[in-house]
């Protein structure tokens, strides 16, 4: 589903993000990906989204070579993969339910369709009587499962999550957990990038792990996932 | 439209496709809800959306106006331009029978629609009665005044310059002393209505940049306060075109209403006017009613407008939109 290929990225200014990274990731996979701030696991990510481009190396998707994907283009890679921020990334000044159907206007569904599924989306994330609140409304946690609500909304086969734990205590942060596993049950290939160690050694699910750019292990978690 | 998962089966459960026909009444949907969309967004600044709307009306306002006074001049001295008339005044020693004759002669040319003869001692005449000196004219020892042929030119030689041809040609003539055109003063007319034609277009040109710079200017700052909502839109995908729209339907809006108050502007200078127009034609004893927009020009005077307020964001939108991407 995702294939990276000795991919390197230097960013303007010599800053070298990631070093010949090789990886691929199966469709309706789950996997983490780990390692100090700075060690390259926000890089990896905006790589699958064309946030950035590399330098050298080729990404994949689907067998898909992003190089080749146009700038134009660029809008219909996202609307197949879902994004979750640390930051939630929500606008403010819109009620939840207009927050979570923004992929669903986009992509031009009617009134109806998107209101059907945005409703079930809230149900997933059991946020269904918060609908017509604004995110300033809700607790923190709330607000990250809003965004990850958007980012399912529109059924994506992927999905892509930076540190979306970022902010929550331990039982949240399992509750969060728990409903990635749900999408991953469901066929969504997940990529979760964290550095709550204590986290992944709970779930023992294949660990990514990121060293100064650089892969330096792959394997389940728990068993491997310690880069200290 | 999935451009990675085209053929093959989704990762997720499989995903309702829309249909093309949806695509296409969505895409409508889309543009109508942006619009309106814009619209309210207007109204929600109604200070801030009032000054750029009036700023945008009021520059349209005045090649505007000078555009119909000018249309209106010339429609007025439209009818002159057939009057054109040539006198000739023949030489003192003409016989009133040689007289006759070049009267016969002329009336037979191809360029002349009718020729009036006026024997120097009608011309006295008239004068006497229309002068009121009476007749204190009755004690010049002779008659002053020549012998006159009015010549009215055939309509295709009404034009000054076949007007101006003709009349060499009519002076050419032996008893002919000499000749006046009465379009001089027409010509002279002409070419300041030229000039101030010129000027209204580049009143207008210069205007009309300014307009499209300004609405590119306010565009630019609601792009600039909406850029993290933008972010998030191009994060989630959506297409460039779809960013951009509703900051176009903007522009439009500030065109449409902009035109309206132009349109609105116009009437009111022209009403507030027409009194003083109708004094000035009744000092020359005229009939003269101003004409005002009519609905072919309100129509292109709207065109202008939303043109202009489109061109601005388009602009704008095209040069910022873009340096606002998610990193």
């Amino acid at each position: 589903m995702i294939s990276f290929e000795e991919v390197s990225k230097t960013y303007p200014g010599g800053q070298q993000a990631l070093v010949k990274v090789d990886f691929h990731i199966e469709a309706g996979e789950m996997a983490f990906l780990t390692g100090h701030s700075g060690a390259g696991k926000s890089t990896l990510l905006k790589l699958i989204s064309i946030m950035e481009r590399p330098s050298v190396g080729r990404v994949l998707i689907n067998g898909h070579d992003l190089n080749q994907i146009s700038r134009r283009q660029i809008a219909y890679i996202r609307r197949d993969i879902g994004m979750i921020f640390q930051s939630h990334k929500l606008l403010m000044e819109k009620t939840v339910f207009d927050n979570i159907a923004l992929p669903l206007v986009i992509e031009g569904y009617t009134h109806k369709e998107i209101s059907k599924r945005v409703y079930a989306a809230l149900d997933m994330v059991s946020l269904s009587d918060k609908a017509k609140l604004y995110p300033m409304m809700l607790s923190g946690g709330e607000q990250q499962r809003v965004g990850i609500a958007r980012a399912v909304v529109n059924k994506p086969p992927i999905l892509l999550a930076d540190e979306p734990t970022g902010n929550l205590d331990p039982k949240l942060s399992m509750e969060i957990i728990n409903l990635f596993e749900e999408f991953n049950r469901a066929g969504v290939a997940v990529l979760i990038a964290t550095h709550d160690l204590g986290l992944i050694a709970r779930m023992r699910y294949r660990t990514l792990t990121l060293k100064k750019g650089r892969m330096i292990t792959d394997g389940l978690g728990g068993s491997s996932g310690d880069f200290q | 439209m999935s451009i990675l998962f085209s053929q093959v089966k989704k990762g997720a459960d499989e995903r309702k496709k829309i249909g093309v026909f949806q695509r296409i009444i969505m895409f409508f949907v889309s543009h109508i809800r942006q619009a309106v969309g814009s619209l309210g967004e207007l109204w929600r600044q109604p200070m801030a959306s009032l000054m750029t709307v009036a700023v945008l009306g009021l520059s349209i306002t005045l090649p505007g106006t000078l555009y119909i006074m000018v249309k209106n001049i010339e429609k007025m001295t439209a009818g002159w331009d057939q009057a054109a008339e040539i006198s000739l005044f023949l030489s003192p020693q003409t016989s009133s029978s040689s007289a006759q004759q070049l009267v016969a002669r002329l009336s037979t040319w191809s360029e002349i629609d009718s020729v009036v003869y006026i024997p120097a001692d009608d011309a006295l005449e008239e004068f006497k009665q229309l002068s009121g000196l009476g007749d204190a004219l009755a004690y010049l020892p002779d008659n002053p005044l020549p012998n006159v042929i009015l010549v009215a030119p055939a309509t295709k030689h009404t034009t000054p310059r076949a007007a101006r041809a003709l009349l060499e040609r009519l002076q050419s003539q032996r008893e002919v002393d000499s000749g006046k055109l009465d379009i001089e003063w027409l010509e002279r007319l002409y070419a300041l209505v030229n000039i101030a034609r010129d000027l209204v277009f580049l009143i207008g040109g210069l205007l009309f940049v300014s307009v499209v710079l300004i609405i590119g200017n306010t565009i630019r700052l609601n792009i600039l306060s909406q850029r993290e909502e933008i972010l998030v839109m191009k994060l989630v995908g959506a297409t460039d075109a779809f960013i951009h729209r509703p900051f176009l339907y903007t522009g439009f809006w500030y065109g449409f209403l902009g035109g309206m108050l132009a349109w609105i502007a116009i009437i009111a200078i022209l009403w507030w006017m027409g009194a003083s127009i109708q004094n000035f034609a009744a000092l020359y004893e005229k009939e003269f009613y101003i004409t005002g927009l009519t609905g072919s020009a309100l129509f292109t005077l709207l065109g202008v407008s939303v043109l202009l307020g489109v061109i601005g964001s388009a602009m704008s939108v095209h040069r910022h939109v873009r340096s606002i991407e998610p990193s």
